[in-house]
């Protein structure tokens, strides 16, 4: 009960086209994360989903309905803002409230399904408060908790987590994944951040300049990208993009190798460079390298990995895990 | 220590203008005070004599008084009431894009830059004369009667008068407060289903709480001393029914030259000034504290 589907969805303001053409099929009970720089087109795209933004052609299909033309709250979808867009001057409970009192509820309905939602969201104490009075995380669960209240077909999240600091997002990111799992519907999540997108999708779609680059599940992303800005963008720290002749041994204009497909010796090795910085992380050691006649390419390194800036090391790239590019980008 | 002494140059420094408007505003007021207990009137010089409260007695039980009291609150209370609302629909409108929008906004702020005594002038004239006027060339247009505004619906005339003037700041104000409501609330209340009423009545209302507030108070300061209109249109007429405290005064001190018993209304205006205030705040002020 919420599957998308949108048929050469393309958007335009004025004659600046935003989002050329798009196909794009989302099932039920997926989570899907578009994923794409800023300015790539994303949030565009989810808010023609939701309704809020009229469609220059092509037709958006929920649920085997053509909905292209409906107002927001017909499509059956909840959204969830970057800004939360609490409603400042209603507590909690009348904001979780909101949706099922405009829908025309029954007071009684109503408070059983408000306390609910606020039970699985852990904000049962925080019920009487106002939203000025929350910290961000609880803000983001109210505004989520308004969001399930509907009981929609699809949520659909506005980059939901980058107002919140750095250890919450990983608490959110976990607790949005366990919803998903204890709802089962489709989630539309959009993103900046590969790491979200890489750890909650099921699916995901990476969009650059308005076109789909690739679409696919996290770890087919990861294994074979589809061309060079799939492979930069997916992953962290960045794949190491080399050109020039390092590259054209291997029959390729561009190679990209993964910083933890690449063995380090202080012995010998394909390349040789010289160590720059180094990020001790604990587990794991980025070691930045400047290597001759190659460029910089950073490694991943065991934790207890000990270098020094500017000691000469030898590099060697998994030859079973190099992507190869060719001259337009495209995987070969 | 630095935040010691910057303090008291601070006080030092700011004392002057402190100073100066405590005078501004203490001399005048105790002057009328003084006066307000002398029998002190323009046409017997040389008997003022110090008379207790006679004055106020005289002010107070006068009938006028009570009428003129009554005026004063339809006056602000009808004034408020257009405004307001007007000003509401007017902000809601102005928001919205369309073509001409800077030329539009600039015309409607343009009466609130006419003076009182102008603009009383031109609606006495240009407008609600029952003969000249344009309202009566209207109702004559389609064969109604004229209606002589400042004989029939003398106050409705004024509280019209006033409002026109006060409507743009109403506006303005609004207007400003709408411009911040939060683009994404909006939507978010769209996709919760609510429909542009139920987005005005949840959303837009609270929202322009703090606004109104403001425009409600600060207009009832001004609106309590209404004088220009009332002196260019009707003096006070017919009889009474446009006189409020304010012209009442002028009356007491410059038709009947009773001094002492003018400084006793203005105390008396002062008084019911600050009570007014004083439920304002304590009805509407705790708006301004969220």
């Amino acid at each position: 009960m919420g599957s998308i589907t949108l048929e050469k969805v393309s958007k335009s303001f004025g004659t600046t086209s935003v989002i050329p053409e798009i196909d794009l099929e989302i099932n039920d009970g997926e989570f899907v994360v578009f994923v794409g720089p800023s300015g790539c087109g994303k949030s565009t795209l989810l808010r023609m989903i939701a309704g809020l933004e009229d469609l220059s052609g092509g037709r958006i299909i929920i649920d085997g309905k053509d909905m292209s033309n409906e107002a927001p709250a017909k499509r059956g979808l909840s959204m969830v803002f970057q800004s939360y867009a609490l409603y400042p001057h209603m507590s909690v409970y009348q904001n979780i409230a909101f949706p099922l009192k405009m829908d025309g509820q029954e007071k009684s309905a109503i408070d059983k399904k408000v306390k609910d939602a606020a039970h699985t969201l852990n904000l049962t104490s925080y019920l009487d408060r106002r939203p000025g009075q929350l910290s961000g995380g609880q803000r983001q669960r109210v505004a989520i908790g308004r969001a399930i209240v509907r009981q929609p077909k699809a949520f659909l999240f506005d980059e939901p987590l980058s107002n919140l600091d750095a250890a919450l997002r990983g608490n959110m990111r976990l607790e949005i994944s366990d919803l998903h799992h204890q709802l089962k519907t489709t989630m539309i999540y959009v993103t900046h951040d590969q790491v979200e997108a890489m750890t909650m999708a099921d699916k995901i779609v990476v969009l650059n300049a308005g076109r789909i680059e690739q679409v696919g599940s996290p770890l087919e992303l990861y294994k074979s990208p589809r061309n060079v800005f799939v492979a930069g963008f997916i992953g962290s720290p960045r794949m190491n993009l080399v050109s020039g002749a390092a590259a054209e041994k291997h029959n390729a204009t561009t190679l990209g190798v993964r910083p933890e497909h690449v063995q380090i010796s202080k012995t010998e090795g394909a390349w040789k460079g010289t160590v720059g910085v180094t990020e001790h992380l604990g587990s794991d050691t980025f070691i930045h390298v400047d290597a001759d006649g190659v460029g910089k390419i950073t490694v991943r390194a065991d934790g207890d990995f000990a270098t020094e800036h500017g000691q000469s090391i030898y590099l060697t790239p998994d030859p079973n895990r190099l992507h190869r590019f060719d001259a337009n980008g495209q995987a070969i | 220590m630095a935040t010691l002494q910057t303090r008291a140059t601070a006080r030092i420094m700011m004392s002057p203008a402190v100073i100066l408007l405590f005078l501004w505003m203490i001399v005048p007021l105790v002057m009328t005070l003084y006066f307000s207990f002398l029998r002190y009137n323009l046409l017997m010089p040389g008997t003022e004599e110090y008379v207790g409260f006679l004055n106020y007695r005289y002010f107070l039980t006068d009938p006028a008084f009570f009428t003129a009291l009554g005026n004063t609150l339809l006056l602000v209370g009808g004034t408020l009431l257009i405004t307001v609302i007007g000003g509401i629909l007017l902000a809601i409108v102005l928001d919205q894009p369309f073509w001409g929008q800077g030329i539009v906004r600039l015309l409607v702020i343009a009466p609130f830059f006419v003076m009182p005594t102008v603009s009383a002038l031109v609606w006495k004239n240009m407008l609600m004369h029952p003969v000249n006027g344009l309202f009566a060339w209207i109702a004559r247009t389609f064969g109604f009667a004229p209606v002589d505004w400042f004989a029939q619906v003398p106050l409705f005339s004024i509280i019209l008068i006033v409002a026109w003037q006060w409507l743009p700041f109403a506006t303005l104000i609004l207007l400003t407060a709408l411009q911040s409501l939060d683009g994404e609330q909006i939507e978010a209340a769209e996709m919760d289903g609510a429909g542009p009423l139920s987005r005005f009545i949840y959303l837009v209302l609270p929202h322009l709480s703090r606004a109104i507030t403001v425009v409600i108070l600060i207009q009832t300061i001004f609106l309590l001393s209404v004088f220009a209109e009332i002196l260019v249109t009707t003096n006070g007429g017919p009889g009474l029914q446009t006189t409020n405290i304010a012209y009442l005064i002028y009356s007491q001190a410059l038709l009947q030259f009773d001094v002492g018993g003018a400084s006793a209304g203005g105390i008396v205006a002062v008084i019911l000034a600050n009570i007014v205030a004083f439920f304002l705040i304590r009805l509407i002020g705790k708006n301004l504290e969220r």
